[in-house]
């Protein structure tokens, strides 16, 4: 390939934060129509560097060419000046506004009314096949659909350099592949695209170059579709992979927990409604549930934990006694034990240290509380006996749970239900942006577990982490889930259509697939 | 802000805890200095008349000891309250309505009493104060409504309840048409502690407040879960706290010692009901409990300090002939300063703007 | 009829003027909060407002020049309280709440030797013609210029937030802090403008108070009007035209309760001047019932935090 002159050239980017060094001295160039994956593992500074090139943060040294011209980014109205664009990972927008609202606020062009802006947005989303009404709230749109909003919001400016951090973790297979479409036609129109992601068979189908970063330094670059995902990951983690190990399908016990036609209903704003959910976990096996964020899992949790009560008290058993009248409490001293997918702020409280979030949830089948008097000595011990049997990073018991790092947090929580030895354990996201190390080790003791005869139920969005752990895959969408089908007997992309909502002959979901599509 | 810089801190500085109000202080200490020297008095003097002379005796100890104590009883209840996130700033509300229904029940009983009317004047002077805050805490937990703002609507509403009664059905009969009852009987009134002062029994309470309280948030149980819907409400309800029980509970306790604050006033130094029982040491007791770092023995130092605002700035005004609104704007400038300083506990300020890549 | 145009004339008139501090303090309030800063301030603003308001129109003898005073008193207590919640992350609420301790003493400090002077009115500001019809006559078109200003901010705030990009940009910001941040918009600047906004609001209500509702100054004369503007903002549900209906309210209820016990009749005056304040909880409880109604209105970030490192 002769050299054209790169769209965006970084040099000796070096960005440092309290106590850890984000980017360290990186290169990185990007030429015009590539499609360039950014690879790496959270915490490797891949978040850090693009939010330097859209002028979020900036660089403690180091120098940024935009076609071949030294610029500084000073914040993003200069990015999108220069025609970079950005679609977050956590999308930036606001629920309560319009879509032609928040498209307005996300470009530079000031003089535009919104009713013109809203005519471009037509035009624009017709071009691309991303269909979008500019009238409708942002909190009344499906996940795939607030993605569009990002991504029209950056086309409208007619980018030259659009950069995806993370962008199909919350779509179905099916949905990624029209986003691959569209991002191939902008790099043949002669956009250059930034693609951050740590899904290594996405890189391999998507895109030309990548570049791979290790605790904030470039170790390699690479063009993807010659490497292995095995090879790549071992360049993102840098020792090579572990892959859990997992019992042939154990013998499975008696039922410990049913759901039977479980609906709530809802006043509360953003919230989806289940509509007559049933399952059953047995005891020493592992049941997933797959699904787009959204479709009801935050409710189900909050069903099943009793932190919403339910009023028909024997829609949801645990070992056949009905528990849906009881609180949290009273279901955990019945043997549940429960790992939230928001880990600091509900799984933990940041402000406190790791003894007092072991008594969290440990008071209630551990002996910690006596007659309303803590012993606060036994609750350090545990937390102690947790940081040890799980290998949790910390300097010690008195650390703030908001120091952990993600995967250490999350080792220490999961560390924590299991100690209590439950018969039920309930896990959501149970790896969400947590290293691979870590998330090798929660896979094998989840597995470990279950194999110990207690039954597992995982809610998770990461497809190829249900078919690593689970005996038997359900789909949530919209509220309904789906029958479960046993996990060697389906494959990721049928379970990526139910997750698209194509359940077997119900016409009424099919009329809601129409409109999110 | 482009010279000063705020970098988060990995872990929060125990040390800063106890630092910042010290820093407060001795920044409140100072542009009190300057605000005399702009008032035109000699500042050393001036802060020597609010601040030293009024303690230099033994009876002004006394008195310094009398008005810590409603301050120190109201600010454990609040800092309580606080720590659940459960804002009561209607304390001076309850203070007055334990002083009417616990000063009702002695003017009930005037002229036919017994021992027994003390220890019923004083559990009606907590009911009062549970009463008054227990409507925020159903309005709140039943319709949503802010205990902020009704919790303070309702002190206006007592003041003039404590106004009405005071010119209708409390007044004395025999004080020719004046707003004030009678005064209490010596067994409807809180006995001396200490020869000489004004010392009351409410003291003994407010010591029994302190110890209570920290026993309540470092040893039990329902402190841990005070703590933690305070700071996290999620958590609380995934660990399966009950959240309302502790709304309950906090409201009723500030409500309570307030109350009892009210009666120890009336039934204490005051010795009658009339239309002023406090100088504001309901609200003043919010800066007291934010002063004392929202943990009981702090309150009971803050209290002290606070109490001296009062008597300095009644010193200072017949010493020098200060206006006694110094005193709110001391305690103002006091809380200021200790929110401005409480940065330092979890940010570090650096010099220098951040530097842009070059 | 007569009669009744003679009581309802006045009874208007008054109501308008009652209810105008509490516009003041609320729109300004509202444009605070929808930017996501909850400042429990507004009394002791007010306080500072109605005090230096005073003070300058009785030295100068200019009621415009009070106003301007009072404007710049209510913006500089609001930047105090921005600079602490903004710049050095304190706790909203608080500090909120020293801003109104701190106003109640700085006022009656400042004002001591203020206290029950005399001032003249404010020269009105009359439309010819209309003043004469009966019954509305003097109540709409006999007001003094403040009510009308009063008047012309609601569509006028309504306009800035709805209409304009400004608007635009500080309801994101107070919606979303952490995406605006992202899209490069100044958080802190942005609320900082809005605080000092409300700050002038509230100064000029104070000054309407000590300039032309009483007038003159008395320690504490707000009366807790600062806290029921607050819950007029929950009760509008964050919208210019409905703080507008919640301060006719009360407006009505406070004239309605004065003109009961200026007529002599048997409730003792205090449990009369109880019902402004018991309306408001009244009016809040309603509101505040509908759980998902304030949840889509309310902006979601107000009183939280901003940092932008976390």
């Amino acid at each position: 390939m002769a050299s054209p002159t790169p769209r965006l050239d970084l040099r000796g980017i070096t960005k440092r934060f309290p106590g850890c060094l984000a980017n360290d001295h990186v290169d990185l160039a990007l030429l015009p129509g590539e499609i360039h994956a950014l690879l790496g593992e959270n915490g490797a500074g891949k978040s850090t560097l693009v939010k330097i090139i859209y002028g979020v943060q900036h660089a403690d040294s180091g120098t940024l060419h935009w076609e071949g011209r030294e610029v500084t980014i000073s914040d993003p109205h200069a990015a999108r000046r220069l025609g970079i664009g950005m679609v977050f990972q956590h999308f930036s927008l606001f629920d309560t506004l319009t879509v032609a609202e928040n498209i307005a606020l996300g470009i530079e062009d000031k003089a535009t009314s919104l009713k013109d802006l809203s005519v471009r947005i037509r035009a624009v989303s017709e071009r691309y096949g991303l269909a979008l009404d500019p009238d409708r709230h942002v909190f009344d749109l499906s996940v795939g659909e607030r993605q569009r909003v990002e991504i029209v919001r950056c086309l409208l400016q007619d980018p030259r350099l659009l950069i995806m951090d993370e962008p199909t973790s919350v779509l179905t297979p099916q949905e990624v592949g029209r986003l691959f479409e569209t991002l191939r036609r902008l790099a043949a129109e002669g956009c250059t695209i930034l693609y951050i992601s740590h899904k290594l068979e996405e890189i391999r189908a998507l895109c030309d170059r990548a570049t791979v970063l290790r605790g904030g330094k470039v170790v390699a670059t690479c063009d993807p579709r010659k490497e292995t995902a095995r090879s790549l990951a071992e360049m993102m983690i840098g020792t090579s992979l572990s892959t859990p190990e997992r019992a042939a399908a154990a013998v499975t016990g008696a039922p410990r927990l049913e759901v039977r036609h479980l609906s709530t209903t809802t006043d509360v704003p953003f919230a989806t409604e289940l509509k007559d959910v049933s399952l059953e976990v047995r005891a020493g096996e592992i049941l997933g549930i797959a699904g787009v964020a959204g479709n009801g899992q935050a409710e189900l949790m909050a069903a099943l934990s009793g932190e919403t009560l339910i009023g028909d008290e024997t829609a949801v058993l645990i070992e056949g006694r009905p528990v849906g009248h009881l609180g949290p409490r009273a279901r955990r001293e019945l043997g549940l034990a429960f790992v939230p997918e928001e880990r600091l702020g509900r799984g933990a409280v940041p402000e406190l240290s790791l003894s007092e979030n072991a008594l969290l949830s440990g008071y209630a089948r551990e002996p910690l509380v006596r007659s309303g008097i803590v012993h606060f000595g036994r609750a350090r011990s545990y937390a102690e006996r947790i940081i040890d049997l799980f290998n949790v990073v910390t300097h010690g018991h008195k650390a703030e749970a908001r120091s952990l790092s993600g995967g250490n947090l999350q080792k220490f929580i999961i560390g924590r239900e299991i100690l209590q030895r439950p018969k039920l354990l309930i896990v959501g996201q149970p790896t969400w942006g947590v290293d691979a190390g870590a998330a090798a080790a929660i896979h094998q003791a989840l597995i470990d577990l279950a194999r110990g005869g207690t039954a597992v139920l995982v809610i998770s969005q990461d497809l190829d982490e249900l078919f690593v752990l689970c005996d038997r895959i359900s789909v949530l969408f919209h509220g309904r889930l789906s029958p479960s089908t046993p996990s060697h007997q389906t494959t990721v992309e049928q379970i990526g259509l139910l997750m698209g909502g194509l359940f077997g002959g119900s016409g009424e979901d099919e009329g809601e697939i129409g409109r999110v599509a | 802000m482009s010279l000063l810089r705020l970098e988060p801190r990995g872990q929060a500085s125990r040390a800063m805890v106890y630092l910042t109000p010290v820093l407060a202080v001795a920044l409140t200490l100072a542009s009190g200095f300057l605000l005399f020297l702009a008032l035109g008095f000699d500042p050393v003097k001036a802060l020597h008349a609010f601040f030293i002379q009024p303690i230099s005796t033994a009876r002004g100890l006394g008195e310094l000891i009398v008005k810590a104590t409603p301050l120190v009883l109201i600010g454990v209840g609040l800092a309580i309250g606080f720590r659940a996130n459960v804002w009561n700033i209607g304390a001076e509300g309850q203070l007055t309505l334990g002083a009417i229904v616990g000063g009702g029940i002695g003017l009930a009983f005037y002229g036919d009493g017994g021992w027994w009317v003390l220890p019923l004047m004083v559990l009606g002077g907590v009911a009062g104060g549970m009463l008054w805050a227990a409507i925020p805490a159903w309005l709140k937990l039943r319709f949503n409504a802010s205990e902020i703002l009704t919790s303070l609507m309702l002190t206006y509403v007592a003041l003039l309840l404590l106004n009405y009664l005071i010119n209708g059905p409390y007044r004395d009969p025999e004080g020719f048409a004046f707003p004030e009852s009678r005064m209490f009987e010596p067994d409807a009134t809180l006995p001396h502690l200490i020869q000489g002062t004004r010392v009351h029994l409410g003291s003994l309470f407010a010591l029994l407040a302190v110890a209570g309280g920290w026993v309540l948030m470092s040893r039990t149980f329902i402190g841990f879960q005070i703590r933690v819907i305070g700071l996290t409400p999620a958590a609380a309800g995934y660990a399966g706290f009950n959240e309302k029980r502790i709304v309950w509970l906090t409201l009723l306790l500030s409500g309570g010692l307030a109350g009892l604050a009210g009666l120890g006033e009336v039934a204490g130094p005051i010795g009658q009901i009339t239309p002023s029982i406090s100088p504001g040491y309901g609200f003043t007791a919010i800066i007291v409990a934010f002063l004392g770092r929202l943990h009981p023995v702090g309150i009971l130092l803050a209290g002290l300090l606070m109490a001296l605002s009062f008597i300095g700035g009644e010193a200072a005004q017949i010493a020098l002939g200060l206006p006694k609104a110094i005193t709110g704007v001391f305690q103002g400038m006091l809380l200021f300063f200790l929110l401005a300083c409480d940065v330092l506990i979890r940010y570090r300020v650096r010099l220098g703007a951040r530097r842009v890549a070059a | 009829m007569s009669e009744v145009v003679v009581f309802l004339g006045p009874v208007l008139a008054a109501m308008l003027t009652a209810a105008t501090p509490l516009l003041f303090a609320a729109l300004g309030e509202l444009v605070v909060e929808k930017s996501g800063v909850l400042n429990l301030g507004v009394e002791g603003m007010m306080l500072a407002g109605a005090v230096i308001g005073f003070m300058v129109a009785a030295s100068t003898g200019s009621s415009t020049l009070g106003f301007v005073a009072a404007a710049v008193a209510g913006l500089a207590m609001g930047a105090l309280f921005g600079v602490l919640t903004l710049g050095l992350l304190a706790n909203q609420v608080a500090t909120g709440l020293a801003l109104t301790l701190f106003g109640v003493g700085l006022s009656a400090l400042v004002g001591q030797g203020w206290v029950g002077r005399p001032i003249q009115d404010v020269p009105e500001l009359r439309i010819p013609g209309l003043t004469d019809l009966p019954v509305i006559g003097p109540a709409l078109f006999g007001q003094d210029a403040l009510v009308y200003l009063g008047l012309a901010m609601v569509p006028a705030v309504h306009w800035f937030l709805f209409s304009t990009r400004a608007g635009l940009v500080l309801r994101a910001v107070g919606e979303n802090h952490a995406a605006a941040h992202a899209l490069g918009y100044k958080v802190v600047r942005i609320r900082f403008l809005a605080v000092l906004f409300g700050g002038a609001m509230s100064g000029i209500a104070g000054a309407y108070l000590s300039l032309d509702y009483t007038p003159m100054w008395a320690e504490n004369m707000t009366a807790g009007r600062g806290w029921i503007a607050l819950a007029l903002v929950v009760f509008s549900t964050w919208k210019p035209g409905r703080v507008l209906l919640g301060a006719w309210l009360f407006g009505g209820v406070t004239i309605a309760q004065l003109h009961v016990q200026g007529h002599g009749f048997a409730v003792p005056s205090q449990l009369l001047s109880m019902l402004p304040y018991l309306a408001t909880i009244l009016v809040l409880v309603a509101i505040s019932r509908d759980v998902a109604r304030i949840r889509l209105n309310a902006p979601a970030c107000l009183g939280k935090v901003f940092h932008p490192d976390g």
